[in-house]
């Protein structure tokens, strides 16, 4: 039999542990993802001209691009950079690759997100004399996030199953990890099947997360 | 032509249609009146075969419809009896439902060229007379985004015509208008009505209209018929007490 | 023969793995089209099996994700005797993976289709069969255009991935001269401009064509 049970079990803290890696990446770099990318919708809808091109043109490359050779940029061409460059680990590349990278395309769900608020809302915290911060903080964006909330969870389970790239980093997260267990025992079948398989519950048990957050959504309307 | 037998319709617990038993002669006008919610549309559905009764039979020109007699038992139709009996209705919708993705010309073609099997000439030819007969001889390269409602559904009535139906269907076809365009849909289907040689069966809410073209009313209430006969007698001396309440209440509120 | 200056005489070297990106791109949508219409079509077949098995292969191919499959498929095949180049294991892995997630744009467009069209046909007494033929099928292909065209964009995107699996596409051209020259910056530089030109005039497109569309309905 082509499977082998006793070193799949054998193998799995090894993959479990790795797997602590990939979720910590996946955490972090969604976090990134959901700051950077509403200060991106805010800068798209600057009225400094310079700032909303820049950020339009900053999206449209980013999301033109692959994320693999975003990565091999940030990992290997970053500290070349002349003044400014700097060597980060691979671990924080990674983070910062896929932050970036997400962060282009969560832009676009803020954007939709607040262009969705009706104008009446705009006007109602004019005439009751709002600040703009107050505005955006009290009255726009609680309207603005809590629909776009599933969403914001079909990517997050996105930038999960991208991060398998991070190994061509040298991120020893899971893919990288079966791959080097494969290497030293010449067998490939068990880590990378064990890997697929957690990937496909990990993401499945998730999309029933965001499915019954969606229907929580729309059941409260 | 037409024979409904205790039919009954039930969608999950709600009942909406109860032992109905109608019988429309040949070329007959009738008018199925009621409020919303009463099952008259869900009525000429199930003559469409959109809509399954839950009990009951119906027949049309002699046929039945949704059964069909194997070894002097009823057993459900198959999708090939359906479609030979189904031939012979024709039915034009509230909200038109034309399809968008095809020219007024080829809307009208599209059936008779691949249901009846004519060929492109035929078909486009009796097409153009039937749109011009309709008013609408000019719109045969718009798509029907490019057409007021009124003119859709004029489009709607030539593509159920040129199938040559012996039974049509109106349901509520001047609901979803503007009240400015009612005028020009209900007098095509006065025309159909005046050459006779179509059954038809009409749901409306417009009452002057089925008082001064239907044969006979039927007015349909919670599921039932409550009251059926001549546009004189039920409208000046109906007998019923809902069908009172029911035409009073229509005159106020237009 | 004249030097070509820097960055610039990197640019034969990366035009080599060009050829191989956009190669890996018609062909492994070509295949993914043809996945995604399969599988669409099986999750809303009448048969419980049918959607079943449909629904399960999009699942498992949704879910395990596109590196981990091209590596299935590159270390794990051979041992059960499946020999396939990198070109084939690259067509066949991005057609798969991506035809899984085009089934949904294929059974969500069909099912955009409005109930009362179907009417409509019942009415004329058509056949089912030209009912979707001739009704059904029409409109949705048109409403799968443009989700089918940012699919296209992200199966470029995600051509990158082979170059894990040794196949000598732009990004693998680029980590192979960075070995060589350790010129990273200047090489990933380039090879980041030339994805966004290959992408870029894509999405151009694809607006264009969804403007046109907008203008058409209204």
């Amino acid at each position: 039999m082509l499977w082998n049970w006793d070193y799949a079990l054998s193998i799995l803290p090894s993959l479990l542990e790795a797997l602590q890696v990939t979720i910590y990446a996946t955490i972090m770099g969604f976090a990134f993802a959901l700051i950077f990318g509403l200060l991106l919708a805010f800068g798209r809808r600057s009225k400094i001209r310079v700032l909303s091109l820049i950020s339009g043109a900053f999206v449209e490359f980013i999301r033109s691009t692959p994320l693999l050779a975003q990565l091999f940029f940030i990992f290997y061409a970053l500290p070349q950079l002349p003044y400014v460059g700097i060597s980060l680990s691979p671990l924080t590349a990674g983070i910062l690759g896929l932050g970036i990278h997400y962060s282009t395309y969560l832009s676009e769900v803020y954007r939709a997100g607040i262009d969705a608020v009706p104008r009446g809302q705009w006007e109602a915290a004019i005439a009751l004399n709002f600040s703009k911060g107050r505005t955006w903080l009290n009255i726009i964006l609680p309207q603005a996030i809590p629909p776009i909330v599933p969403v914001l969870g079909n990517y997050l389970i996105g930038m999960f199953k991208d991060t398998p790239m991070l190994s061509a980093v040298t991120v020893v997260e899971l893919l990288l990890t079966a791959r080097i267990i494969g290497t030293h025992s010449f067998r490939f079948i068990e880590p990378f099947t064990m890997v697929g398989i957690l990937f496909l519950v990990l993401s499945y048990i998730s999309s029933l997360g965001v499915q019954w957050l969606e229907y929580r959504l729309n059941s409260r309307t | 032509m037409v024979r409904f037998h205790r039919v009954s319709k039930s969608f999950g617990d709600l009942e909406v249609l109860r032992d109905i038993n109608l019988e429309i002669a040949p070329s007959e006008i009738v008018a199925i009146i009621g409020s919303s919610g009463s099952g008259k549309t869900t009525l000429v559905r199930m003559l469409m075969t959109l809509e399954k009764p839950t009990s009951g039979t119906i027949e049309v020109d002699g046929e039945l419809l949704w059964h069909k007699k194997e070894n002097g038992r009823l057993v459900p139709a198959d999708e090939k009896h359906l479609r030979k009996v189904r031939s012979k209705v024709g039915m034009v919708f509230q909200q038109f439902n034309l399809f968008p993705h095809m020219k007024i010309l080829r809307n009208v073609t599209e059936a008779p060229i691949h249901v009846l099997g004519l060929s492109r000439e035929e078909a486009e030819q009796e097409a153009i007379s039937m749109l011009e007969k309709v008013g609408l001889g000019d719109k045969l390269d718009a798509y029907p985004s490019q057409l007021s409602g009124g003119q859709q559904q004029r489009v709607a009535i030539a593509r159920a015509l040129v199938m040559h139906p012996k039974v049509m269907l109106f349901d509520e076809v001047t609901s979803a208008l503007d009240p400015e365009l009612v005028g020009e849909v209900l007098q095509v289907l006065k025309e159909i009505a005046a050459e006779g040689k179509t059954t038809m069966l009409i749901v409306t809410h417009e009452m002057d209209f089925a008082r001064e073209v239907a044969d006979r009313i039927v007015f349909i209430d919670g599921g039932r018929i409550l009251e059926e006969g001549p546009p004189e007698q039920l409208f000046g001396n109906p007998r019923n007490q809902r069908t009172r309440e029911f035409l009073s209440r229509f005159r106020r509120t237009i | 023969m004249i030097a070509i200056p820097p960055p610039f005489d990197l640019l034969p070297t990366l035009w080599r793995g060009v050829g191989v990106t956009v190669q890996l791109t018609l062909f492994g949508s070509a295949l993914a089209f043809g996945v995604a219409l399969i599988i669409g079509f099986g999750r809303l077949s009448r048969f419980r099996l049918i959607r079943l098995l449909a629904t399960v292969y999009m699942e498992l191919f949704r879910g395990t994700t596109l590196l981990v499959q091209l590596f299935w498929a590159y270390f794990v095949l051979p041992h059960f005797g499946v020999e396939f180049t990198e070109m084939q294991i690259g067509v066949l892995v991005l057609g798969l993976n991506y035809g899984a997630y085009g089934s949904e744009i294929v059974r969500g467009s069909i099912l955009a289709v409005p109930n009362t069209q179907i009417e409509a046909g019942i009415a004329l007494n058509m056949s089912p069969w030209q009912i979707m033929r001739r009704i059904i099928l029409p409109q949705a292909l048109l409403m799968m255009l443009p989700p089918f065209g940012n699919l296209l964009i992200e199966l470029l995107k995600g051509t990158a991935l082979v170059s894990m699996i040794t196949l000598a596409d732009l990004t693998f051209q680029g980590t192979l001269m960075r070995v060589s020259t350790l010129r990273s910056l200047e090489i990933f530089s380039l090879v980041l401009i030339i994805y966004f030109l290959l992408a870029y005039p894509l999405t151009l497109a694809l607006r264009l064509f969804e403007r046109k569309m907008a203008e058409g309905r209204s």
